[in-house]
């Protein structure tokens, strides 16, 4: 039993011409296993920020990072990321990317890749795994960084909008995928993205962040994931009544937002 | 069908696409036959340039040791070959951590960059007077001289390949448990392996330069001294020889580097 908490936490960016952003403004943010966190909002309002601190990729100005009460003080394999942009290593196979935390760790060969081709059959990736990275799709591009950030049993897995730059039947395809990884490993999910019908579909607890100062806005408890994995039909769960009216409403929320830029 | 009858077309290119073999082939039968025609009408002088022919039988002289100093053409091959390769393998040794090493460290850039960039310009001719007096006229002096050609172009690529890395693949590292010397191995070294080859194709390139320079200092076997000798007794013949030896032996090796790209390295220009 984990829990991630992140207390009052603030960025403050120092600009070059002595002009200042401040990308987080007293965030606090609590997660434990089975939680999905899916943090939306419009570009600049600090998501990302929000990640690499959780991530221990930068400190914050104020505000701590905590996983069972211990403070994060930087990057570490029990939190698991996954990029926007693939950023595996075009240099391994795929396997050899998923064993690459494994194999820092010193683990022996046939073992981490008896545990490497598990994370692949996961993401449904097992046939692929001797391609070289540069030959396969983005979409498998993306489930290959999944299968990488799962091998070292992270309790946190940290996604930075993994499905941005994917087409809209593969990128509901992966969504299915996720709910499914969740579902199973029950781990802690906090996943980035701007599309709220994305958001919706994911998360357990939804935050609506707005920007300047980068803030959690509005917070919403959901179970449309749940619902999927009962009843396996995402399409379904898409276009009930609930979906489309919570739809509405966050759509409202993100556009109304004081200081959110169109366009 | 009217699937045959319908013309085909080529997809969008970029300008410059395809192979121009066949048009260096044409280009080098070309010049050969300029050269051929140019010695037998007699437009040019036999000292200026002898006919293919004579440099033929200057090689087949030159294979039995039948030439100045009476050494044969495997001998001063090998000799030459031996003073490049090592001077260019200590090199490689050498510069490439060092450049991995500027690339990564402020402290490591603040301490190599003067004396590299300093010397980087310099002639080899200009400090071979210093390296004889430091080292004396023995091979050793030989390979330091090679060795500072190959160096300074193998440190610079393997610094500049540094920055193929991108700052995801080393936050990816870390978030997988990677510890700050693992990151430098197993991410950052071979995210600037293609500029590292490139960078040793251009260093044996200067080492091949060099060696001329290198075989002046007493040596009494070496293509570099072989050419120097014919060309004190005028044996345009076997200068001539001796050149097309050494390009020769250099584009091979480019050649074989260039396959070791496409083993090592092929994602280069696509991830
Ligand atoms: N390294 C940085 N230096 C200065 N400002 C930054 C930096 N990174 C992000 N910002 C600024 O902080 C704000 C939040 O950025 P970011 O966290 O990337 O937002 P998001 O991921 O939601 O698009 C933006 O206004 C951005 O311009
Ligand atoms: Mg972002």
């Amino acid at each position: 039993m984990s829990i991630l908490e992140v207390k009052n936490l603030s960025v403050n960016y120092a600009g070059s011409n002595g002009k200042n952003t401040l990308a987080l403004s007293n965030v606090d943010l609590i997660m434990q296993p089975g939680d999905f966190v899916v943090a939306l909002g419009a570009s600049g309002c600090g998501k990302t920020t929000l990640l690499s601190c959780i991530a221990g990729f930068m400190q914050p100005s104020e505000g701590s990072i905590s996983i069972d009460g211990k403070l994060v003080h930087g990057p570490g394999a029990e939190r698991g990321v996954v990029f926007q942009k693939h950023a595996l290593m075009p240099w391994l196979s795929v396997v050899e990317n998923v064993e690459f935390s494994l194999r820092m760790r010193g683990m022996g060969k046939a073992e981490r890749r008896a545990i490497a081709m598990d994370k692949l059959k996961l993401v449904e990736l097992e046939k692929y795994a001797d391609s070289p990275i540069y030959q396969i799709s983005g979409g498998m591009q993306q489930r290959a960084g999944v299968a990488r950030a799962l091998a070292s049993d992270p309790a946190v897995m940290l996604m930075d909008e993994p499905l941005g730059a994917l087409d809209a039947l593969t990128r509901a395809h992966i969504q299915d995928l996720i709910v499914d990884l969740w579902w199973q490993t029950q781990k802690m999910f906090f996943f980035i993205t701007h599309s709220v019908e994305e958001a919706l579909f994911l998360a357990t607890e939804l935050i609506v962040m707005t920007p300047s100062p980068g803030r959690i806005a509005h917070r919403f408890k959901l179970d449309f994931s749940k619902q999927f994995v009962e009843c396996r039909d995402s399409r379904a769960v898409k276009s009930s009544a609930a979906f489309i009216e919570m739809r509405e409403t966050v759509l409202s929320l993100i556009h109304d937002a004081p200081g959110t830029h169109h366009g | 069908m009217a699937k045959d009858t319908v013309k085909t077309v080529k997809g969008y290119s970029i300008p410059g696409e395809g192979s121009s073999v066949l048009i260096s082939v044409v280009t080098v039968i070309a010049l050969f036959t300029l050269w051929w025609t140019a010695t037998h009408m007699g437009w040019i002088r036999d000292l200026f340039l002898p006919t293919p022919e004579k440099i033929a039988s200057a090689f087949m002289a030159a294979m039995r040791g039948d030439i100045q100093g009476g050494k044969a053409l495997p001998e001063h091959l090998l000799w030459s070959l031996i003073r490049v390769f090592s001077a260019f393998f200590l090199a490689v040794l050498t510069a490439v951590p060092v450049g991995i090493a500027m690339g990564v460290s402020r402290t490591m850039r603040g301490v190599f960059d003067p004396p590299i960039e300093f010397y980087r310009p310099l002639p080899p001719l200009a400090y071979l007077p210093l390296i004889v007096i430091w080292f004396g006229i023995d091979e050793s002096a030989k390979i330091i001289l090679i060795f500072l050609a190959c160096f300074a172009p193998l440190a610079m690529a393997a610094r500049a390949g540094v920055r193929s890395v991108t700052i995801e693949q080393i936050n990816a590292a870390y978030s997988m448990g990677a510890s700050k010397w693992q990151v430098v191995w197993h991410v950052i070294t071979p995210a600037a392996l293609p500029e590292i080859l490139t960078g040793m194709r251009i260093a044996i390139g200067f080492g091949w330069t060099t060696l001329v320079a290198a075989e002046m200092v007493a040596a009494t076997e070496g293509l570099g001294q072989m050419v120097l000798n014919a060309s004190n007794f005028l044996r345009t013949d076997i200068v001539i020889m001796g050149i097309i030896v050494i390009g020769l032996v250099a584009y091979l090796f480019d050649l074989l580097m260039r396959k070791l790209e496409q083993i090592l390295v092929p994602w280069k220009g696509r991830a």
